[in-house]
């Protein structure tokens, strides 16, 4: 009798495009398992391979737990002077990435804001790069990160300008505006390139293709307070970014001041963006591929989706640099590269699907 | 009584072109008014001033004694909800989502907000379709969406821009008798609509505009006459009275 009754009320719900909630405390919990997982074998995998035992040893040992008595000195300096620092700055920047895309998209309620995408990358790309050129040193250590949030605050700014949500155009004029400051910014690159002296051409090089191989507790040091700076602001902007979705007419209404939803959003996204170009250089896609597959887990909602993509970005190139060091070893693939061949065709896939799904 | 919305001396210029030449209007709690004329005639902008989305060139709208822009848009948003003509929506949230939006301004009361959502999705006969991913709904259902939207923000003025355009007959009903229900709990109701019987069945009082002026202002039966519609619209119509329900009725004829 009950299954009837069940059964038959399924029938009056309307269950076509109905959407599904899972409960966000699990996912999260199975992202950051992950997240440990990969952690531990970034650390354990390499030319010197070591067990994962040995691994959580060492880290124990130099943390002041335990003793890690029988390994060699080069073990230990292998896994906290090399490689701890690399798979934390692969999180951090991943993290970043992904987050920093998420809070843009909801910006400009557009799926595609990828900060590479739509020109931010380049912008906070040409604040670090004239930092090293101009042996600028006003902030000390901070002075790159700082100057990649200066100008990919600058960036952000000026792609909200003219490229406004709900303003004609829409996706294309977004596109076009990302287009048009890489364009720019990668001449003055260019320009830079050509006035730089060789070591500074290095960096350049580095910067631009997108890189992890500069890892260690200093670079480490001088990108975190930008990072947690941002990351809590953009967290602390989920209900805003929700209300955004209604459009910004709209969510006015409902009694948001949009003006300063927008100013803390572009600071927020800055800052995280920022952070991963001064560790990083240039990595495209994770910021487009993570928020979209959190998405189709968890919905749109930005109480789930904002952790869950800090934790999912961090994963994401964890793994993916876990890859591009272990593809031809010893020389590794530059990471940029790598998350690129993934994101450029799903990218393209997101593009096409939209077109043929909706025309607006 | 003293109204709770007023317009006073309001003008608009968009570019050359003088969208609304010193509209007074002023309008009480507890009664239903629609706002109607030809396209162009200054509806929409007269709304948007209403609404405080616009800034008049010169003049003064007033929500319960004060400027409108001037309330911070929390304040604003437990006053006066509003329902634009557009309302696309990004991502994949569901009906029940989108409206759970409404209680954004209002003190968080979990049991309380959970009920007047429901009863919003209820008026908008979107109840059975609450977990649907708004992005496949059709126009109808998106615009009913933002109706129940709207009526969970529970204000004392509601604003709503031509709520029925997208609507089947049923439903153009159904919005219109509930906004009745609002002005009979004490609302403050103000209508656009392009529907002259829908305008004259619903309205306590139909303000006609034409070239940015209000060219008639009362009772649906002294605004709709032939004569009126026929030169501020420039179609000759026949108005008899509704066969059951005591208010004029309007017919196109060639």
């Amino acid at each position: 009798m009950t299954a009837t009754g069940v059964s038959s009320a399924r029938t009056v719900e309307d269950t076509e495009g109905t959407v599904r909630r899972p409960y966000g405390p699990v996912i999260l919990g199975v992202f950051l398992a992950l997240l440990v997982v990969a952690l531990v074998a970034g650390v354990a995998i390499g030319p010197l391979r070591l067990a994962p035992g040995a691994v959580l040893d060492i880290i124990a040992a130099k943390l002041g737990v335990g003793e890690a008595t029988g390994y060699t000195a080069a073990e230990v300096s292998v896994v906290w002077d090399i490689r701890l620092p690399r798979v934390l700055l692969a999180a951090l920047v991943g993290s970043a990435l992904a987050v920093s895309g998420a809070a843009l998209q909801g910006l400009f309620g557009n799926s595609l804001a990828d900060p590479g995408v739509i020109g931010v990358t380049a912008g906070a790309s040409l604040g670090a790069i004239t930092a090293i050129v101009l042996g600028l040193t006003v902030l000390g250590s901070w002075t790159v990160p700082g100057m990649a949030f200066i100008f990919g605050l600058i960036t952000t700014g000026l792609i909200y300008a003219l490229a406004r949500p709900g303003r004609k155009g829409g996706t294309v004029q977004l596109l076009l505006v990302g287009i048009a400051i890489t364009a720019v910014t990668g001449s003055v690159n260019g320009f830079f390139t050509y006035i730089a002296d060789t070591t500074e051409l290095e960096s350049i090089t580095y910067w631009s293709m997108g890189s992890l191989n500069r890892a260690s507790w200093t670079t480490l040091a001088a990108g975190l307070p930008f990072y947690v700076a941002g990351v809590v602001a953009v967290l602390s902007l989920a209900k805003p970014l929700d209300v955004l979705a209604l459009g910004e007419r709209q969510a006015h209404h409902v009694g948001r001041n949009v003006r300063r939803t927008r100013i803390l959003l572009i600071v927020a996204s800055a800052l995280v963006v920022g952070a991963a170009v001064a560790l990083a250089g240039s990595i495209g896609f994770v910021g487009l591929v993570v928020p979209h597959i959190v998405r189709l887990l968890i919905g749109p909602g930005h109480r789930w989706l904002l952790p869950l993509s800090a934790v999912g970005g961090a994963l994401m190139l964890v793994v993916a640099d876990i890859g591009a060091r272990t593809l031809n070893p010893p020389s590794e693939v530059p990471i940029g590269l790598f998350t690129g061949l993934v994101g450029g065709p799903f990218f393209l896939w997101l593009l096409f699907r939209r077109r043929t799904e909706m025309r607006a | 009584m003293t109204p709770v919305l007023q317009a006073e001396g309001l003008n608009v210029v968009l570019g050359t072109n003088h969208v609304l030449k010193n509209v007074d209007l002023d309008v009480h709690a507890g009664r239903l008014t629609t706002l109607i004329g030809p396209n162009g005639a200054g509806k929409s902008t007269l709304f948007a001033a209403l609404s405080g989305d616009l800034e008049p060139s010169s003049g003064h709208v007033l929500l319960q004694g004060r400027e409108v822009r001037s309330y911070r848009p929390k304040q604003l948003a437990l006053l006066r909800s509003v329902l634009p003509q557009d309302h696309l929506v990004r991502f994949s949230y569901s009906v029940e989502e989108i409206v759970q939006l409404a209680r954004l301004s209002h003190a968080p009361d979990p049991d309380r907000d959970a009920q007047i959502v429901a009863d919003s999705l209820a008026a908008a006969e979107m109840a059975g379709m609450r977990r649907r991913d708004v992005q496949t709904l059709s126009g109808g259902e998106m615009a009913r969406t933002a109706f129940a939207r709207t009526l969970a923000q529970t204000t004392p003025v509601v604003l709503l821009d031509e709520p029925t355009a997208a609507l089947d007959l049923r439903h153009q009903e159904v919005v219109l008798r509930h906004a009745r229900r609002l002005r009979d709990e004490g609302a403050c109701v103000v209508v656009v609509i392009h529907d002259l019987n829908l305008a004259a069945a619903y309205s306590d009082r139909v303000v006609m505009l034409q070239h940015g002026a209000i060219v008639a202002d009362g009772p649906a039966e002294q605004v709709l006459t032939a004569e009126r519609i026929g030169a501020v619209y420039r179609q000759r119509v026949l108005v008899t009275d509704h066969p059951t329900r005591g208010c004029p009725m309007v017919v196109t004829v060639d």
